[in-house]
């Protein structure tokens, strides 16, 4: 049992050691019902990072994000983790979806949610045991949440939900995280408590993509971020990457010729 | 009393009877706890109607009604109701619910069809719509008989499918969970939500055709569903909610079957069953402890009464610090009925923070007066707080702090004082009371 985090890092290190990029996402298209929602994106991570994927709304980070795990099909690209498939990296992969994709009316308690952090690991009819749910207790603990363990998910306020989730992510024991707007709908102590538990797992030489919509906290929680609208507009350091030049080109609408392009797809679909 | 005796072979055929709905009712309503927990409550009644032609189907392939084949008919059809309607949603010609509303009436139709043409079969469609509980003891397994009691042709398949469910709960159960709960979690980890959800939908499918010939269509449809949404409003964990399921479905057979067959009238068992799943349900929306209606109603009640008494003690502490005498407690512009504000009154009385003075007027008392002070501490605080961090104008704060500060317990209320550095006044100039 790796009872902390900075174990488990450890025996997962030489794979870093070998200069292998921690993450490749290579030529990647996704479409929704033929219209384009990522197109040709690009990114690739050798060295640990914090890195906020950041772009307007309807921009795809989702779905990169979707891409990347394999939970939306591909039109076009691959992906690798480790330099190999996401499939067979899924135990080093951890993924914190969007707090509204799930029921929080849902009959669990939250230990029980943490505990499914341990699921990736057991594989097929292997049930928890007791090694999984201490770990699960210690990553609640991590996130400030123990007294609440044993409460209906649906009874914590929307920050406490998204602990929740944040310490299931810690459960998962990953060395690349993918957290689909962690911060979302939480209040500003939790937030906090949220970057600091980020930059914690940073230091520990894992990654972590977070989808982030918050402009004026994006410079000063992330050291790389990606700049999307359906196109990878910019991706790198954050220092000489969020330039205004680069904001504008995201945000400042769409890019024209993708924008006719898929109003002749969207058309064309109809007469069909 | 003659109305109440049972006769040896009465007894013998409720126990029959009752052992065969229960049976079929636990499977269905175990499984039906996660249709219901994955809002699909619709595909329950979509599976229950697409697999009559596999029941068709299977008689054509092997020429015959045998309980294995009409069971691996079913699933495979019940499995294609769900990847029909799913493809077609998926293809974004029609909305999602419209798919599964056209593919299960389209297949049947063509079932109905089908049992039509094939007049010499033995299969009636009054009989799978309404089910022949009645003719269960009767239609028994020829020359096999367990401690003298001849066995229902019904019993064994059902028994399979009841061990099957088990099987499959205790087996799947970790998977079950994560996929009803979080499926992108559960795909991002490599269990395939698609998998468990198939499997899931064949054995519903398989259950639903084996309870067919004996409860009836309409029963299977109400049992997937009744007791799991009974069962959620009692619980918050899963394996209680599968259990209380269980207990509902068994519960409505017996007393299904006695309300059907003990009255003046013999009335459709099937039908009774379904009945009192209905009437479980409708008390324990009315009576659930929690989640029940009435329990929310006294909550409210309750809390409008602490409103009530909160109001009358600051209202008279403001009074004593303006020097003016209150002469009727009646507070009319904060909602509450005269009814709850005069509970409240008394309430207060009985716990010695309200008295009358020689002019048989309301007087806060010592521990009354302390109360008070706090309320109104909290009350100000807040404005200030609303007025200084918030950026609230100060003839907007009163009416939000009326509301807030019922809800400022005493960590809170340290917090905002520390936050303000102590503040002596509030925005309209006000004194904030010590502590």
């Amino acid at each position: 049992m790796q009872s902390s985090l900075s174990s488990a890092v450890t025996t997962k290190a030489p794979k870093l050691a070998s200069r292998i990029s921690i993450l490749d996402v290579h030529d990647v298209t996704v479409a929704y019902h033929r219209k384009p929602v990522l197109w040709d994106v690009d990114l690739t991570l050798t060295e640990p990072c914090l890195l906020g994927i950041i772009g307007p709304n309807g921009a795809g980070k989702s779905t990169l994000i979707k891409a990347i795990l394999g939970l939306v099909p591909l039109v076009s690209g691959s992906v690798q983790v480790f330099g190999q498939s996401v499939a067979s990296q899924r135990k080093s992969i951890g993924y914190v979806p969007q707090r509204e994709s799930v029921d929080w009316d849902f009959p669990v308690s939250v230990l029980d949610v943490v505990l499914m952090g341990t699921y990736g690991s057991l594989g097929w009819f292997q049930r928890p045991g007791a090694t999984e749910k201490a770990w699960a207790r210690q990553c609640l603990d991590m996130v400030g949440l123990s007294d609440f363990a044993d409460r209906q998910i649906g009874q914590l306020s929307g920050g406490q939900q998204q602990r929740t989730f944040l310490a299931r992510a810690l459960a998962q024991q990953a060395d690349v995280y993918f957290m689909d707007e962690p911060f979302a709908g939480v209040d500003a102590a939790t937030e906090q408590a949220i970057i600091v538990l980020l930059r914690k797992l940073r230091e520990q030489g894992k990654t972590v993509l977070v989808v982030h919509h918050d402009l004026r906290t994006a410079p000063i929680y992330f050291d790389q971020v990606a700049m999307l609208n359906v196109r990878l507009v910019a991706a790198g350091p954050t220092a000489s990457t969020f330039t205004d030049e680069n904001l504008h080109k995201t945000y400042g609408g769409r890019l024209a010729i993708l924008d006719r392009l898929s109003q002749a797809v969207e058309s064309q679909t109809r007469t069909r | 009393m003659s109305q109440f005796a049972f006769t040896e072979l009465e007894i013998q055929r409720a126990v029959l009877t009752i052992g065969v709905a229960a049976v079929c009712s636990v499977s269905c309503a175990l499984l039906g706890c996660f249709l219901l927990l994955k809002r699909m409550s619709m595909l329950g009644d979509a599976i229950g109607h697409g697999v009559l032609p596999g029941i068709a189907v299977a008689f054509i392939l092997t020429g015959q009604l045998t309980s294995l084949a009409t069971l691996l008919g079913a699933m495979v059809f019940g499995v294609l109701t769900a990847l029909l309607a799913e493809s077609l949603a998926s293809s974004n010609v029609i909305a999602e619910d419209s798919s599964l509303g056209v593919v299960y009436t389209s297949l049947f139709a063509i079932g109905v069809v089908l049992v039509s043409a094939l007049r010499y079969v033995d299969l009636d469609l009054n009989c799978v719509l309404m089910g022949q509980l009645v003719l269960v003891p009767r239609n028994t397994i020829d020359g096999f008989a367990i401690l003298g009691v001849e066995i229902p042709v019904a019993f064994p398949t059902m028994l399979l499918t009841l061990v099957l469910t088990l099987a499959f709960l205790t087996v799947f159960w970790k998977e079950l969970k994560l996929v009803a709960f979080d499926p992108n979690l559960a795909q991002s980890m490599g269990y395939s939500p698609k998998l468990v959800n198939y499997l899931l939908i064949a054995l519903i499918a398989g259950t639903t055709v084996s309870a067919f010939e004996a409860v009836g269509l309409i029963l299977v449809l109400a049992v997937l569903i009744v007791p799991g949404a009974s069962a959620h409003m009692l619980t918050d964990r899963l394996a209680p909610m599968l259990i209380w399921s269980a207990v509902f479905a068994v519960s409505a057979s017996i007393l299904g079957y006695f309300t059907a067959t003990r009255g003046r009238y013999a009335l459709d068992i099937s039908g009774m069953i379904a009945v009192v799943l209905g009437v479980q349900f409708a008390l324990v929306v009315l009576f659930a402890p929690r989640h029940g209606l009435i329990a929310k109603w006294w909550r409210n009640l309750l809390l409008s009464v602490r409103i009530a008494e909160e109001e009358i003690l600051a209202t008279l502490f403001r009074a004593e610090e303006a020097g003016v005498v209150v002469y009727s407690l009646a507070l009319k512009d904060h909602g509450l009925s005269s009814w709850v504000i005069g509970y409240a009154h008394r309430k207060l009385i009985k716990r010695g923070l309200l008295t009358t003075n020689e002019a048989e007027l309301p007087t806060l008392t010592e521990t009354g007066r302390h109360t008070a002070r706090n309320l109104v501490r909290s009350h100000r605080l807040w404005e200030s707080y609303a007025g200084a961090v918030l950026d609230v104008p100060a003839d907007h704060v009163h009416a939000i702090a009326a509301r807030i500060e019922h809800y400022i317990g005493p960590e809170l209320q340290d917090e905002l004082a520390t936050t303000l550095d102590q503040p002596p006044n509030d925005p309209h100039g006000k004194s904030i009371p010590p502590k």
